[in-house]
């Protein structure tokens, strides 16, 4: 009898700890749900850049800063930044142009009579919060990480170069050493670093903000507070991160 | 490297306006262009087979195998110009494994593995199966063995197996039918999707797309059809002609009305785009969309067709102005997919200039390359005419021998 017992709760053990064990299976392990809150309580970025327009004097030192720090080739073809020259002539027509991406000056194009208005643009990959690369990318090799920023796995590129064609603002290209699609990260090495994006750090005027969009404490929110912003083709609904104040309705 | 910027030094000197500096390189070439071309005429040659099949048009059954096997034969060379065209094409297995749903272009994969798979293979399989089975029977040496494995085992020729083959076959077809559009439209919706491209992003684009590739399916078919028969000392059935040019000028009529329709709803909208587009037609397009595509490619072969159906002309003659028009026609549907794919990358995205394309000759992206992509296609379908015979001689003897052989 006390056999039959013993055995008896064994089987309540065994069919107890199956129950259990199906419970967790379904339901996930308490040790991970502790990771996943661990995870929640890590500090969200929300990376973006400010660049006000009427402070930049196309001295193309953010691009050769740029090609520097990414090894991008210095031949002509290839940017993650550029700086594009708007001259805006009396008749009111605009010669826009961006000699090797504007990293050796810009040589004069136009009698100084004959300019109504002119200024330069440092153009970028615009980091879009709804971004038309990431969404054509067949095997996800461009992703936007959890800080807002979108980066390339140049290991998974295949080299189909449809982002490229997406990419509404040309920030865009193929590296041809690696054959695989490449623009600006932000200079995401030097961000987990603390550092600035190199363009940043070297732009003598101060006309590129960098910062964290939401933190008041940021630049970048004092930059917003300040100035009336506008980004680059909204009617696309691409919602870029880089807010331009100061700029001409002849930018695109 | 160095290659590629002695090709792209030259061309900074031949940009008018101003282009971003990233679009000195034009980065989908002639092999962007034959990939579109060859899907088109896969969906157009199925289409004009599912005529006979579902709609019964009796006239063109002479037509009806040859172009499944041609739409084969294009579909197997079809995402050759793709893979050649990437960086990595060992890589491209990761569309299947990895694949980013949300991309356009991840669903090449299995849009053209659910078309080749299930519904052409299929369909050549159930109308072919009883021919297999006797030519199983009936041949010699390594062929018998080679037909033995084309039947799957399935050796049954009772008239309830082929009345099921005949019927699994207008099934397929069915479904064949939405499937070729799928494929044809998912191309055109592959650039129309590009909303940064103002030359692209149409709505309209994959319905364009999918008459022209019936245009381009019909037209490649009087071709195959008109040189086999020749060739194969036959006389040319002229009523499968006739009506062949008939579907031909038909479709060719939709063609043009929706693309008349896009050129027009784009000059009466007249968005910011408008002045680099007519910049671009008028500069850079001129020869390739209105001489060669519209003039040559279309109105040429669309008068020489009406006229057919006006006047009472000899058969010669009707031969002649068919075989004329199929060709004019080839040649104005892969200007089309020129145009749209080499002069959606002709004009900068900031809308303020226009870049150049140099072609090369040799290399992968090259000329050569392309001509033998487009010509490989043939020359599978030689082969595969060579396994499953599309002749009506070839076919099998009276099926009531065949029946009576298997029943004993």
């Amino acid at each position: 009898m006390k056999k039959k017992r013993e055995l008896m709760n064994r089987r309540e053990f065994l069919r107890e700890s199956t129950l259990v064990g199906t419970v967790l299976l379904l339901f996930g392990s308490p040790a991970s749900e502790d990771s996943d809150s661990s995870n929640d309580n890590e500090p969200i970025h929300q990376y973006g850049m400010g660049i006000q327009v009427d402070k930049c004097i196309g001295c193309g030192q953010c691009v050769d800063a740029c090609k520097r720090e990414n090894d991008v080739p210095r031949e002509p073809f290839f940017f993650r930044t550029w700086v594009e020259r708007y001259i805006i002539l009396i008749d009111g027509t605009a010669q826009v142009d961006s000699p090797n991406g504007g990293s050796e000056g810009f040589p004069e194009m136009v009698a100084e009579n004959e300019i109504m208005r002119t200024f330069f643009v440092p153009k970028l990959c615009n980091q879009c919060a709804n971004p038309p690369c990431v969404q054509v990318c067949p095997v996800g090799a461009t992703f936007i990480t959890k800080d807002g920023v979108i980066l390339i796995d140049k290991d998974y590129c295949l080299g189909c170069r449809y982002c490229i064609q997406a990419c509404p603002y040309g920030a865009r290209f193929l590296n041809p050493v690696t054959s695989t699609a490449e623009k600006c990260t932000f200079c995401y090495h030097r961000l987990s670093r603390g550092l600035k994006p190199a363009c940043v750090e070297v732009c003598p005027t101060e006309a590129r903000i960098f910062g964290e969009i939401g933190l008041r404490s940021s630049l970048l929110a004092r930059f917003m507070r300040f100035n009336k912003v506008q980004v680059l083709k909204p009617h696309l609904n691409t919602e870029p991160k880089i807010y331009y104040a100061n700029l001409d309705g002849e930018v695109r | 490297m160095e290659n590629l910027i002695e090709q792209l030094q030259p061309i900074l000197k031949q940009v008018v306006g101003y282009i971003y500096p990233n679009e000195v390189e034009l980065h989908w070439g002639i092999l962007i262009v034959v990939y579109p071309y060859i899907t088109g005429l896969v969906a157009g040659a199925f289409i004009l087979a599912s005529l006979e099949r579902v709609f019964e048009v009796k006239e063109v059954q002479p037509t009806y195998r040859l172009s499944m096997l041609t739409a084969l034969a294009f579909l197997i060379i079809a995402p050759l110009p793709l893979l050649a065209h990437l960086s990595y094409p060992e890589r491209s297995i990761e569309i299947f494994l990895t694949p980013q749903l949300k991309s356009a272009m991840a669903m090449f994969g299995f849009v053209y593995a659910w078309y080749l798979m299930i519904v052409l293979m299929l369909e050549i399989w159930f109308d072919y199966r009883k021919d297999i089975v006797y030519w199983a029977r009936s041949k010699k040496g390594w062929r018998k063995y080679m037909y033995y494995l084309l039947s799957l085992g399935s050796l049954d020729l009772s008239e309830k197996a082929i009345r099921f083959d005949r019927k699994a076959g207008k099934f397929i077809t069915i479904i064949g039918i939405p499937s070729a559009f799928l494929l044809h439209g998912y191309v055109g919706f592959i650039f129309g999707s590009v909303k940064a491209n103002p030359w692209w992003s149409s709505v309209l684009m994959p319905i364009v797309f999918l008459f022209s590739a019936i245009v381009s399916g019909i037209a490649l078919m009087i071709l195959i059809y008109g040189v086999t028969t020749l060739f194969r000392w036959k006389p040319i059935d002229m009523a499968c002609m006739d009506k062949l040019a008939s579907f031909l000028l038909y479709a060719m009529i939709l063609d043009i009305s929706l693309e008349t329709l896009d050129f027009i709803h784009r000059m009466y909208e007249s968005v910011e785009s408008i002045h680099i587009l007519g910049q671009l037609i008028s500069q850079k397009l001129f020869i390739s969309l209105v001489v060669i595509q519209i003039l040559l490619g279309t109105l040429l072969p669309l008068g020489s067709l009406a006229s057919v159906k006006l006047f009472r002309l000899p058969d010669e003659l009707r031969r002649l102005i068919y075989f004329g028009a199929a060709i004019l026609v080839q040649i104005g549907i892969f200007s089309t997919r020129w145009n749209v794919v080499i002069g959606g990358q002709l004009f900068s995205k900031s809308l303020r200039g226009l870049t150049h394309y140099k072609m090369e000759l040799l290399g992968i992206e090259g000329l050569l390359i392309s001509i033998a992509l487009l010509f490989l296609p043939l020359f599978v379908l030689y082969i595969i005419i060579k396994i499953l015979p599309p002749w009506p001689e070839a076919a099998t003897t009276p099926l009531s021998s065949i029946a009576k052989e298997s029943s004993q």
